[in-house]
C-alpha cells in the first residue's frame, strides 16, 4: 500500500468541515508562480515536463486529493469541491498573476476554475483538456477510459505506445498501486457526467485572462477538433498542435508544450 | 434451515468462447432469438414451480446486459411467482440498490410484489457486480455507502405509514415519500443483504438483517458469519440465531454420487462461461486500489474459479455434488465449519442443464437430502409468514 502525506509530511492547502485539507506538493524552479494541474497520469508522469518549465518559473504542483499520494477528505467527490480548494488556496497564499497549466482532467479543472474566478490568474493554458460537451447525445466526445484493454488506452494517450506505462504484468507494485489509486479518482470525479460538466462550455466565455489551448495531433482520447471547439468557445484563445504527441502531449513532447507555455507567458 | 431454489436464468446459446470478447456488457444481443428466450423463460418458471410443489423456497436475482442472466428486473419476475406458486417464499437477492437511480420505487416494487404473493416476499440488498457498473452507468466508487442509503430510505418508505417524509440525503433526494401500496408483511418483509469479505458483515449485523455470501466456501463464508457474530458481541447484541446466515452454493444431487458429478460438472459452465476481460471485471473504485493493482500485475482474483476444477471446488465447498447421502455430508461440514447457517441457496441450474436435469435434481434434493438434514437442523420458519395463495400452480409452458 502506498504511504499517503499527512499534515506532517504534507502541504495544508485549506480548511474545510474543521479539517485541513493535505496535499503532496512539489515545488521546483524559480520565476513567477506557475500552479500546474495534472491529469491521470499523475504527476510523476509529468516530470520531464514539470522540469521543462521550471527552468522559467517556481512550478507548484499538487497531487489532487485521492491522486498520488494525496488524502482525500470524504466530502472532496466533485471537480467544483476541487475548484473552489485551489482557488481558496492561491487567494490564502495571496498570489497574483499566476499562470494556471491543466493537464487532461487537470484541464478540466482549471476551467472550472477559471470560469468561476480569473482575478488571480495571469495565464492560462490547457494542454487536451477534457471537460466540455461538443458533439450530440449519441456522440461519445471522449473515449471510454473505463472501459478498454491497457494496450489501447497506452496506444491512445500516446502518438507512441512505448510511451505509456507498457505491460503492467512487469511493472513494479509501487507503480501498478499509482495508476490504481489515480483511476479510481478520475471515476469518482469523472465518472457521470462522464468526464466533464455539461454547464460548463456555456460560461468558458468567462475566462478573460490570455489562453493557449496544446493538443496532440494523435490524441485518441479526445479528437483535435474537440480542442479546436474548447478554443473556439474561450475568447482569444489561441490553439496549438504538437506533433507526435497523443492525449497526454506534455509526456510525449515536454520540451515543445514548455516551449509553447513559455511562448505563452512572455 | 431453509433451502431455496436459484436459476440465473442464462441465455446459454451463445457463439464459440474463442469468437467473443466478453460475455457481459458488450456482447451484442442480437445473439439472442427471441423464441428461445422465450422458451427459456416458460421452463426457468416451471422449474421454480417444482421446487415450490417440493417443500423448497424460491431465489432469484437480477444482472445487466448479460448471458448469464436474462432477468433484468427481478421484482417482476418475483411478481410472477407470486401468482403461479403456493407456499414457498420468494427471495430476490438481489435488488442491486448501489446501482439502481430511484429507491422509493424499488420499495414500491416490493410492496406491491409482497402483496400479490400474500406476504411471501423475502427482500435482498445487493450492492452489485462490478460488471454491471458499465452496464447500467453506475460509479464504481462509493457503491457501499449508496447501497446503505437506499437500504435506509426503502425501509423507511415500507414503515411510514402517517403520510410522506422527506429525504435529502448524500445520494438521494425525494420530497415526498408516501408509498402506495405498502407491503402486507410487518412491518416490512425480512431484509438480506449479502457480504463476500468480513468488511461488510458488521453494517449488515447492526441493522439485524440476513447475511449471504455467495461461493465464498469454507474459509471466507466462515470469516463472514464470524465477523457479524463478532459484531453481535461487541455491540451487546444477543447471539444471532442460524437464520441470519444464508450461503449460496452450486449444488447438484444425483441419484449416485456418478449421476451428481455429471449434473454439477454442467453447472459449471456458470464459472467457466463467464469470459469478461479485465476492464469489466475490476473497474477503479469497486475494489480497494491495492487489490485492483494487484489484477492489473495479473494476479488471480480470489473470484475467478476458471482455473480450479470441479474437485478443487468442491473440496473448498463451493459446490456440493454427489449422492443424496454425499451432499447431506458436504452440507453437514459446511455447517459445522462456519459455525451453523440456517439457510442454503442451492443455485442448482446453470447453461445446458437441461430441464429434466434441473427437474431431477431438485426432487432428489427436497426427497432424499432435505429430511435426513431436517432431523438434524430443526427447521425453523424463515422469517414471518404471509398467508399461502389457495390456487392450482399455472402451468408454464403449458
Amino acid at each position: 500500500m502506498l504511504t499517503l502525506v499527512d499534515s506532517t509530511s504534507g502541504t495544508v492547502v485549506g480548511h474545510a468541515d474543521g479539517e485541513d485539507v493535505v496535499l503532496d506538493v512539489a515545488t521546483v524552479g524559480s520565476g513567477p508562480t506557475l500552479l500546474m494541474l495534472h491529469g491521470v497520469e499523475g504527476r510523476e508522469a509529468d516530470s520531464a515536463f514539470v522540469d521543462a518549465v521550471a527552468e522559467r518559473f517556481t512550478v507548484v504542483a499538487p497531487s489532487h486529493p485521492g491522486f498520488g499520494l494525496s488524502p482525500r477528505p470524504d466530502w472532496c467527490d466533485t471537480v467544483e469541491d476541487l475548484a473552489y480548494l485551489y482557488l481558496d488556496w492561491i487567494e490564502r497564499q495571496d498570489l497574483r498573476d499566476v499562470v494556471l497549466v491543466g493537464l487532461q482532467f487537470g484541464g478540466w479543472l482549471a476551467a472550472e476554475m477559471a470560469v468561476r474566478d480569473c482575478s488571480r490568474l495571469g495565464r492560462l493554458v490547457l494542454v487536451d483538456p477534457v471537460g466540455i460537451k461538443v458533439g450530440g447525445r449519441e456522440d461519445r466526445d471522449i473515449a471510454d477510459v473505463f472501459a478498454m484493454p491497457r494496450g489501447e488506452l497506452d496506444a491512445r494517450n500516446h502518438a507512441d505506445p512505448a510511451a505509456g506505462p507498457g505491460d503492467l504484468t512487469l511493472a513494479p507494485v509501487e507503480t501498478t498501486e499509482h495508476i490504481a489509486r489515480n483511476e479510481e479518482a478520475l471515476a469518482l470525479y469523472g465518472w457521470e457526467p462522464y468526464l466533464h460538466n455539461p454547464r460548463l462550455r456555456r460560461w468558458l466565455p468567462r475566462i478573460h485572462v490570455p489562453t493557449l489551448v496544446v493538443w496532440g495531433a494523435q490524441d485518441g482520447i479526445v479528437s483535435p477538433g474537440y480542442g479546436r471547439a474548447y478554443a473556439d468557445a474561450v475568447p482569444g484563445a489561441r490553439f496549438e498542435i504538437v506533433d507526435a504527441a497523443g492525449h497526454r502531449a506534455q509526456v510525449e513532447q515536454p520540451d515543445t508544450v514548455a516551449t509553447l507555455v513559455a511562448d505563452h507567458t512572455a | 434451515m431453509q433451502y431455496w431454489h436459484f436459476s440465473e436464468t442464462a441465455y446459454p446459446y451463445l457463439p464459440p468462447p474463442e469468437t467473443i470478447d466478453s460475455i457481459r456488457v458488450t456482447l451484442p444481443n442480437g445473439v439472442i432469438d427471441p423464441q428461445r428466450a422465450a422458451a427459456l423463460w416458460d421452463r426457468y418458471l416451471l422449474e421454480w414451480q417444482v421446487a415450490d410443489e417440493c417443500g423448497i423456497n424460491l431465489m432469484m436475482n437480477e444482472h445487466h446486459a448479460t448471458a448469464t442472466c436474462m432477468d433484468p428486473a427481478a421484482p417482476v419476475i418475483a411478481g410472477i411467482l407470486g401468482r403461479i406458486t403456493t407456499n414457498a417464499r420468494i427471495l430476490i437477492l438481489g435488488n442491486p440498490v448501489a446501482n439502481r437511480k430511484d429507491p422509493v420505487r424499488v420499495a414500491e416494487e416490493t410492496a406491491l410484489v409482497d402483496l400479490l404473493s400474500h406476504g411471501r416476499l423475502e427482500v435482498g440488498f445487493v450492492r452489485g457486480v462490478p460488471y454491471e457498473v458499465s452496464a447500467v452507468n453506475s460509479r464504481p466508487v462509493q457503491m457501499s455507502e449508496r447501497m446503505w442509503e437506499a437500504i435506509d430510505l426503502i425501509k423507511k418508505a415500507w414503515t411510514t405509514h402517517d403520510g410522506p417524509f422527506n429525504w435529502e440525503g448524500r445520494f438521494f433526494h425525494q420530497r415526498h415519500v408516501n408509498i402506495w401500496p405498502r407491503p402486507l408483511q410487518q412491518p416490512h418483509p425480512p431484509v438480506w443483504v449479502t457480504a463476500m469479505t468480513p468488511g461488510s458483515a458488521g453494517h449488515i449485523a447492526d441493522h439485524g438483517d440476513i447475511v449471504a455470501s455467495f461461493l465464498t466456501g469454507y474459509e471466507g463464508t466462515r470469516k463472514v458469519f464470524q465477523a457479524y457474530r463478532d459484531r453481535c458481541a461487541e455491540t451487546g447484541r444477543p447471539t444471532p440465531a442460524d437464520d441470519r446466515f444464508a450461503y449460496a452454493a452450486l449444488v447438484y444431487t444425483g441419484a449416485t454420487d456418478e449421476e451428481g458429478m455429471e449434473g454439477a460438472r454442467k453447472l459449471m459452465w456458470y464459472v467457466k462461461a463467464n469470459k469478461v476481460p479485465f476492464e469489466f471485471v475490476q473497474p477503479p473504485g469497486y475494489t480497494p486500489y491495492f487489490v485492483r493493482a494487484a489484477g492489473l500485475r495479473g494476479e488471480r482474483s480470489a473470484y475467478d474459479f476458471k482455473s480450479l476444477t470441479l474437485e478443487n471446488l468442491i473440496d473448498e465447498g463451493i459446490v456440493f455434488a454427489g449422492s443424496p447421502s454425499t451432499v447431506r455430508g458436504q452440507i453437514e461440514k459446511f455447517h459445522e465449519r462456519v459455525g451453523g447457517f440456517g439457510h442454503l441457496l442451492l443455485m442448482g441450474q446453470a447453461g445446458f442443464l437441461e430441464h429434466d436435469e434441473t427437474v431431477a435434481g431438485i426432487r432428489t434434493f427436497a426427497e432424499h437430502v432435505k429430511p435426513a438434514l431436517d432431523d438434524r437442523f430443526t427447521p425453523r420458519p424463515a422469517a414471518v409468514r404471509g398467508r399461502a395463495v389457495d390456487r392450482t400452480p399455472l402451468r408454464a409452458g403449458a
